[in-house]
């Protein structure tokens, strides 16, 4: 297993460099100018000074090689120096926004806890909701239970995000004034009240994202959880006069887990990723805000080092998913 | 065969029925039969005549639905399995009734080790601790021929042939020490001459263990070398049933005798064509009313159509412990 990931993380440089490569000149090639958020009255001559201070004027190549030595060196070695008090990379030119002229990480740094808080909290909340109903659907497959949790998935499935959340807002916040309608950002959780006022204002972002989530995997459980009941060996089980729990939550739930925690791991990406519409919706400033204000300045590198960033994720959960599966199933050895 | 012992299954009258979309089918009609202790009871039939259904029926194996069990009794231990709820039904299974299925290469869960798989009856039925119930599955390991027992309870069933992973089943089976052994065609899936090995074992086991043993089967060979008495199976129902040398060299109802006729010899000089039985064993949409066996029985005549036979001793002894058949014709011409 050891020798299996350590060839596979080595298999990932060369995929991800040519990733980066394909991100960079994909973005590059996309129309527009760091300057057109610039009001038009500044004249030219001090737009083409600002546009060779952000560097933009140098040819792609130049720039691609640039990205690199600061996302692999000079990022992570800033990040070293803040952390142990050196000063390795002090001075060096970390990868900045055109946007804003701060470093993209600072920003990222400034997003990523509130997408985490909402968005992860939404996926755990989808699975923890979707492997009960899933497993009991299976169980009792087309009993009344089955046909509410297959309603629930439809759902889930099939109301857009902004549908269910613009619902959610008018139920929950406009007409029982029971939850907040927006999300506060800034708002910090010191003591008890403060952290009731970040559950309130989580549980209508969490409850749009988590259904939609839990749909999703209560379908795999589900299946998974059919095909398993079919096999030779839970008659075996029984015939060994195992308890129905012990059947059914040993014996078939821990063979059906195994593509299940697959997907779970293939979707945590997802997570970083942010939820654009959902975070839009409630003014969670996530990362997937981010991204959309990024691209609608023409900002190339806030843009390329977040979709390598998810590049990166997508590449290293795979493998995690592919670890998982060797543990989960010993009929699968890597080495 | 100790004649006479008092039985330690006894079934009168089993009925199950599958429900399905197009229908009920009448898989076990009024199945009666009676296992000894220490017996072995073999039961032939063709693929679809009910024998693994009814095995099944006795401790509640069947999905349900489709399946029903609708009448009969099964006494084991003075209890009658058809009555009990379903958890003291748990009790017994694997506990006084052990079970060995077709197909060793299903029939073990992929995710556990061997040993833990032997260890979770002895521990759910006999109390055991962890430590004392892998010491016993080791025992039980090196009982069913496993070299290396105790390294081998890690070992995962992929890890196995599939005649080790029989032997496997046959130690789970057998680790309550139960009073009764259904074995569902346990060789079927297996090549010939471990085919041969498993029978060994089973042979080796019942000396020295003494549980009864019932034999599900289509093969009349391996019957005619381990079994004491044979039940023959068709459509649902008993056609014959009596001890295993009488029904070799005398068998009455036409099924057995066509069944016996299809074994090929290996001797002597070959003469024609493999017999065989003509048509399909019939499904059964409906409780019989005639001989199922009609359509394809050579003897056939007018009552076989209308009266569906009921057993008749072929001797002194009662039916179900002496030599019966179910059929409306008896070979001397009557």
């Amino acid at each position: 297993m050891f020798t299996y990931t350590l060839r596979r993380l080595l298999l990932a440089v060369p995929i991800l460099l040519v990733i980066s490569l394909v991100i960079f000149l994909l973005v590059d090639l996309a129309p527009g100018s760091p300057m057109s958020e610039i009001p038009l009255t500044v004249p030219p001559d001090v737009r083409q000074k600002m546009i060779e201070a952000l560097g933009a004027d140098q040819p792609v190549f130049v720039r691609y090689l640039l990205w690199l030595k600061q996302f692999f060196w000079i990022e992570p070695m800033t990040l070293f120096d803040h952390w142990f008090g050196t000063s390795i990379v002090e001075g060096q030119q970390r990868i900045l926004s055109w946007q804003s002229r701060s470093p993209v990480f600072t920003i990222i740094g400034q997003r990523i806890p509130q997408t985490l808080t909402v968005v992860g909290t939404a996926y755990l909340v989808g699975i923890l909701i979707a492997l009960p109903i899933g497993i009991y659907s299976a169980y009792r497959q087309y009993s009344f239970f089955d046909q509410l949790g297959t309603l629930f998935a439809m759902i889930g499935f099939s109301v857009p995000t902004f549908f269910s959340g613009t619902l959610f807002i008018i139920i929950f916040a406009v007409w029982l004034g029971w939850l907040p309608t927006k999300y506060d950002t800034m708002l910090e959780v010191t003591d008890w009240s403060s952290f009731m006022q970040q559950v309130k204002q989580m549980a209508l972002p969490v409850m749009t994202l988590g259904l939609a989530n839990a749909a999703t995997i209560s379908r795999y459980m589900r299946s998974s959880m059919l095909d398993n009941m079919q096999m030779d060996y839970v008659r075996t089980a029984r015939a060994k006069g195992m308890r129905e729990k012990t059947v059914v939550l040993r014996h078939v739930l821990r063979n059906s887990l195994i593509p299940v925690v697959t997907v779970i791991a293939l979707g945590i990406p997802s997570i970083f990723g942010g939820a654009i519409i959902t975070e839009n919706l409630f003014g969670v400033n996530g990362i997937g805000a981010a991204l959309i204000g990024a691209i609608h300045a023409n900002d190339l590198p806030m843009v390329q080092t977040l979709a390598f960033i998810f590049a990166v994720l997508i590449v290293l959960f795979n493998l995690i998913a592919d670890i998982l599966y060797g543990l989960l199933d010993p009929r699968i050895r890597y080495d | 065969m100790p004649d006479g012992a008092l039985p330690v299954l006894d079934v009168r009258g089993l009925k199950t029925v599958f429900r399905t979309r197009s229908g009920e089918i009448h898989a076990v009609n009024s199945v009666s039969f009676m296992l000894r202790p220490g017996e072995l009871l073999g039961v032939v039939g063709e693929s679809g005549s009910g024998k693994s259904v009814t095995m099944m029926s006795l401790i509640g194996l069947l999905p349900s639905p489709p399946a029903e069990v609708r009448a009969g009794q099964v006494m084991l231990g003075g209890q009658d399995l058809l009555r009990i709820s379903p958890r003291e039904l748990q009790d017994v299974r694997g506990a006084k009734v052990g079970f060995v299925f077709q197909d060793p290469m299903t029939s073990l869960n992929p995710v556990f080790t061997v040993g833990s798989q032997i260890m979770e009856p002895l521990i759910r039925h006999m109390g055991l601790t962890k430590a004392q119930a892998r010491d016993r599955a080791a025992e039980l390991l090196a009982l069913v021929g496993i070299p290396d027992a105790k390294a081998r309870l890690k070992a995962y069933p992929h890890q196995f042939s599939g005649g080790m992973r029989q032997r496997v089943m046959i130690a789970i089976a057998l680790a309550c020490d139960p009073d009764v052994l259904i074995a569902d065609e346990p060789t079927t899936a297996l090549d010939v001459t471990i085919q041969a090995q498993i029978l060994e074992l089973v042979k080796d086991l019942r000396q020295k263990l003494g549980m009864a043993i019932i034999w599900i089967t289509h093969d009349l060979g391996v019957i005619a070398g381990i079994a004491d008495r044979v039940m023959v199976m068709y459509g649902g129902q008993v056609v014959e049933q009596g001890p295993v040398a009488q029904l070799f060299s005398d068998p009455r109802h036409p099924y057995t005798r066509a069944l016996l006729k299809t074994i090929p010899s290996l001797t002597g000089e070959r003469s024609g064509r493999l017999q065989v039985i003509e048509g399909q064993p019939p499904i059964m949409t409906a409780a019989p009313t005639a001989c199922p066996f009609r359509a394809r029985c050579a003897h056939a005549f007018d009552l076989c159509h209308v009266e569906n036979p009921a057993r008749r001793p072929l001797d002194a002894r009662p039916v179900g412990e002496g030599h019966d058949v179910a059929c409306h014709w008896s070979p001397e011409g009557a």
